[in-house]
This record gives C-alpha cells, sequence and structure tokens, in this order.
C-alpha cells in the first residue's frame, strides 16, 4: 500500500460534506411538519365523521365523507356567508384601488398646497390601528344607523390604516413614472383625471396588484369588526360563521365546522400556491411599511 | 384658469374622499377616544359623564384585572417577539441558497400567513384538545401525558405564542429572505479569504449588515404582538380564569361585554401610546441605521 493512500481515501469520502446538508434538511422537514399539517388535518377530517375526528389519529378517513360538505350549508346560512365574504371583499378590493390611486397619484404627481402635510396626516392612521378607534367607531356607526349592516366592514377597510397603506403603495409607484409620459399625454389634450386614468393606473399593474391582494386579504380576515358590529346571523361574515358550527347546547359540530373551515381555506390556498411570489411580496412590503 | 390652479384643484379632488374618510373613521375617533377615556360612559345606558382621569387612576391602581392582563401582555410579546425573529431569521438564512426543494419549503412556511387566523385556531383548537386532541394522542404513543393545553394557565400561555408564531413567522421570515440575499457576494469571498467559517461570517458580515431590517421586523413584531386579539378570542377567550387576557381583548371585553365604554377608551389610549412610541422608535431608529442602507 501506498504512503498517501489515506489521503486520498479521506479526500474522497468527506462525511461532513455529505452528512451536513442532509442533518439541515432533516431539521428544516422537521421544523415544517407544525406549519403543514395543520392543513393536512383539517382537509382530511373534514371528510370524518364527529366521532371519527377525535376517535383515532389516522392520517386519512376510513370513508369519504362528502355529505359533510353539505351539512355545513344545511345547518347554517353558510352560502349567505360565504356570499357576504365574497362581496365584501370585492367592494372593499374595488374601491381601495380606486380610491387610493386617486390619492396616491396626487401626492405623487400633481402641486398643490399643504400636500406634502395632507400625505403625513393620512400616513398617520398607520400609528392608529382599529383596535385603537374601534370603541368611538361603534359609536359612530351607532349613530348613523350602520350597525348590523357591512358598511362598518366596507368603510373602515376602505378608509382607516389600510387604505391609507394602499394609498403609500400607489403614491411609491407613480413617483417612478417617467414625466415624458404625463407630458406627452398633456400635449395630446388629456386632463389630469384622463393621464390617470388612461395613462398612469394602466401601466401601473404591479402596484395595483399588490394592492389589490393586501386588501383582499385584510376584508377576508377581518374578525374584530364583524365581532363588534354585526349580530344578526344572515348578515354574518365568514370568520364570524366558522365560529358559529354548536348545535343548540354549544357543543361544536367538529365535522361541519371543519368542512366550512375547509371550504374557506382552500380556495385561498389555491390561489396563494398559483402566485405565491407576488402574494408574498406584496405581504411582506405590506409588514415593512405598516 | 391656469395650469398650476388646475393641477391644484385636481389634487384637492383626487384626496377628498380618502381625506373625508380620514377626517371621519380615523381622526375624529381618535380624538374622540381621547375624550370618552375621561369619561364614565355606559354602552347599555347611553349614559355618559365627565370624570377627569378616573378611569386611569382605576386602571393603575384599583383595577387588580388590568395588572394581570399587562403582565399577560409583557409576557405574551416577551415570548413571541424573540421566537418569531429567531425562527425567522434561521430558517431565512437555511432558506437562502438555492437548491431545489427549498422553494417548496417556504412556500409551506409561509403557506399559514395567507390563512385566515379564525381557520388557523379552529384547527389548533381541536389539535390541542386535552384527552382526544391530535398532540396528545401522539404524546401518548410516547408515553408522555400532555397538559391540557388550553386550559391550564402556563400551557395556554404557551400554546397561543407558538401556534401564532408559526402563523405569522413566514411574514418575517420572507422580509429576512429578502435582505440576506440582498447581501453582496462578494463580502462573503472577502471573508472566506480572510478565513472566517460559517458563524463567523454571519456574525461579522451578514448580521451587521440586515441591521436596519432586523430592528424593523423587529418593531412591527412587537407592535403587532401587543395588538393581538383574534387568536386570544378564538382559542382561549382570555381564560382559563385570565391567564391569556390581553390589552385588546381585555379592551373588547371592557367594552362591548360588560359595556364599559369609559373605560375601554382609557385602554384604547394606552394601546395608542404604545403603539405610537414605537412607531417614533421605529423612524428614529432607521433613520439613525440608515446608512446601511444600499
Amino acid at each position: 500500500m501506498r504512503p498517501d493512500a489515506p489521503a486520498t481515501a479521506r479526500r474522497r469520502f468527506q462525511p461532513r460534506r455529505v452528512l451536513a446538508p442532509l442533518l439541515g434538511s432533516a431539521v428544516l422537514l422537521l421544523i415544517a411538519v407544525p406549519f403543514f399539517f395543520p392543513f393536512w388535518w383539517m382537509i382530511t377530517s373534514s371528510f370524518k365523521t364527529a366521532t371519527e375526528v377525535f376517535a383515532d389519529p389516522s392520517l386519512f378517513p376510513s370513508v369519504w365523507r362528502w355529505r359533510n360538505f353539505i351539512g355545513a350549508f344545511q345547518y347554517q346560512p353558510f352560502a349567505r356567508h360565504y356570499f357576504n365574504s365574497v362581496y365584501i371583499a370585492l367592494i372593499v378590493t374595488f374601491s381601495t384601488v380606486f380610491i387610493c390611486s386617486f390619492s396616491g397619484y396626487a401626492f405623487a404627481r400633481l402641486r398643490f398646497r399643504g400636500r406634502s402635510i395632507l400625505f403625513v396626516l393620512i400616513l398617520s392612521s398607520l400609528m392608529m390601528p382599529a383596535e385603537v378607534t374601534i370603541v368611538p367607531n361603534f359609536f359612530l356607526m351607532n349613530y348613523l344607523g350602520l350597525t348590523n349592516t357591512h358598511w362598518p366592514l366596507i368603510l373602515l377597510a376602505v378608509l382607516g390604516a389600510h387604505g391609507a397603506l394602499a394609498t403609500f403603495i400607489m403614491r411609491q409607484h407613480f413617483l417612478t413614472l417617467p414625466s415624458d409620459v404625463e407630458d406627452a399625454a398633456r400635449i395630446d389634450g388629456l386632463s389630469n383625471f384622463g393621464i390617470l386614468i388612461r395613462v398612469a393606473m394602466p401601466i401601473a399593474g404591479s402596484a395595483i396588484s399588490a394592492v389589490t391582494i393586501l386588501t383582499f386579504l385584510h376584508s377576508w380576515n377581518l374578525f374584530l369588526e364583524p365581532l363588534v358590529f354585526i349580530n344578526e346571523l344572515k348578515l354574518f361574515t365568514l370568520p364570524l360563521s366558522l365560529n358559529n358550527f354548536r348545535d343548540a347546547y354549544g357543543v361544536p359540530l367538529w365535522h361541519l365546522q371543519l368542512a366550512a373551515t375547509t371550504m374557506s381555506v382552500v380556495p385561498i390556498l389555491l390561489v396563494y400556491i398559483v402566485a405565491q411570489k407576488r402574494i408574498a411580496n406584496a405581504l411582506a412590503f405590506s409588514g415593512i411599511k405598516g | 384658469m391656469t395650469r398650476a390652479q388646475r393641477e391644484s384643484i385636481s389634487g384637492y379632488l383626487f384626496i377628498a374622499p380618502q381625506f373625508l374618510g380620514f377626517v371621519i373613521f380615523v381622526l375624529g375617533p381618535i380624538i374622540a377616544v381621547f375624550v370618552f377615556s375621561l369619561q364614565s360612559r355606559s354602552l347599555l345606558t347611553g349614559q355618559s359623564a365627565f370624570i377627569g382621569l378616573d378611569n386611569f387612576r382605576r386602571m393603575f391602581i384599583d383595577d387588580r384585572l388590568f395588572l394581570v392582563t399587562m403582565r399577560n401582555t409583557l409576557v405574551f410579546a416577551g415570548g413571541l417577539v424573540p421566537l418569531n425573529i429567531a425562527l425567522a431569521l434561521a430558517l431565512a438564512l437555511a432558506l437562502s441558497r438555492p437548491r431545489s426543494g427549498l422553494a417548496t419549503l417556504r412556500t409551506v412556511f409561509f403557506a399559514p400567513v395567507v390563512t385566515s387566523a379564525v381557520a388557523w385556531a379552529i384547527v389548533w383548537r381541536f389539535l390541542l384538545e386535552a384527552d382526544r386532541g391530535l398532540i396528545n394522542q401522539y404524546l401518548a404513543i410516547l408515553s408522555i401525558e400532555g397538559p391540557n393545553w388550553l386550559r391550564e394557565p402556563g400551557w395556554a400561555m404557551l400554546s397561543v405564542i407558538v401556534t401564532r408564531v408559526i402563523k405569522n413567522v413566514g411574514l418575517n421570515m420572507v422580509i429576512f429572505l429578502a435582505a440576506v440575499t440582498n447581501v453582496p457576494e462578494d463580502y462573503y469571498e472577502a471573508a472566506t479569504i480572510e478565513g472566517a467559517g460559517p458563524v463567523r461570517k454571519f456574525r461579522s458580515v451578514t448580521f451587521p449588515l440586515i441591521m436596519p431590517t432586523t430592528m424593523m421586523v423587529l418593531v412591527i413584531t412587537i407592535v403587532g404582538s401587543f395588538k393581538v386579539f383574534d387568536h386570544i378570542m378564538l382559542m382561549t377567550q382570555g381564560g382559563p380564569g385570565h391567564a391569556t387576557t390581553v390589552l385588546v381583548y381585555y379592551i373588547y371585553f371592557q367594552g362591548f361585554q360588560v359595556f364599559r365604554t369609559g373605560y375601554a377608551s382609557a385602554l384604547s389610549v394606552l394601546l395608542f401610546a404604545v403603539v405610537f412610541a414605537l412607531t417614533i422608535a421605529q423612524w428614529s431608529v432607521r433613520k439613525r441605521l440608515s446608512h446601511y442602507e444600499t
């Protein structure tokens, strides 16, 4: 045996090089379990019977009971609640995109007196979360006769702190608009309104999609506001509805609740999987600025 | 009319809807909450009377439950913030290397962020049930008798903290990921030439360069932890006893369950002060650290 043989062998097999990444991946996979498993459990358990949900920790239902999904609709006006959440989120998103494009554009591109102070004022709502003003807003809505309607969920979402964030995003985007584009449009005789609607907004796709994603999720997930402003069953939105699967004695109807929860989560999850990069970036941005 | 005049009229018209909304639904209510905090006010009878600083005196001197609430809020924040940030940073570092399979994991870690807090809480409430919950059933296989997670004081707090971290850590992870991938490759190469190992590289290159991001993430996470409501309401309703009653839950409890809206407003003023102070801190820190930003 040649004296340098062990050295070559050592170079060929380096346990640290092979094992360390493997170990790292194993640890990462282990950490991923509590992130992934709740979804798995929710979806599979929504096919189980009420007793089976707890009876055994099996990963699959013994029989796939599609009936649960129908049961959720029969137990309470779940379709109505679903519709309420969808239509409120759509109105909130659409109004936010428009109202905040207008104010974002004005703050970025139009000169008027008090522009910066007004902008700072509106941005300051980011420091006044909905939780702080929920009591006076309740009195206000009550005074306006808007409790037990969907108006508070729309008005506060569009015009509160979240709207300020959307305005900020739109403004930052419109700041980057080349002024040649504006000048050309102005020479063509477009008004400021025309420039925004026909020139600036059509090329603001990335900012508008970020605002759309953030706003839709914000409205879809609202919980405190519906809890405070709404107590009529037919006006419930999904977050209230999901928590309302109890029988006359207050005992949760697990299987129906899980079927309903699955129906509310899976569409969002599918959209997320398709557009994850966009969604993650939009939310991260809101995290940094909000 | 000159062009400048037309421009400023458009400007005012364009911001009018949002500005009116701001005055009615943000500025007005924030002023009102300060006024209400000086009143004895009942949602039930609709009566109100000026009582000066009595609400605040009661808060800090008479109300034992308030002290419990503040302690819980601090314990919640003190548990959640370090756990969230450490995990987010660790995941970001682990996932920053381009390797196939890691993208899938990124998707998994972020998925709870887009899920509604209600759905998340409902599922975890089941998983954490005492005898029949899945966690305890699996622990039983290992012959460990799990606690009644959501109905024993210490465990309940731990459970809400951990499930909340799992729900939200993906957001901070993505923010850190962006910062970590932005560190120029040359710096690492230089460090390698100097003979630095991975730990040293993190301490001397990555960590100082992502400092502004870390400070921002820190403040956002602290503010978020002070605002927690849905998670508590849905998982423990502030219980057992008052073991998980935190500030916003207590505002809701005082304002909308026992209808002391004056007192709830005083609590809201306190929440406002906390969020305000933290935001100011964030701004000044960002200003001071901005020379790091490229």
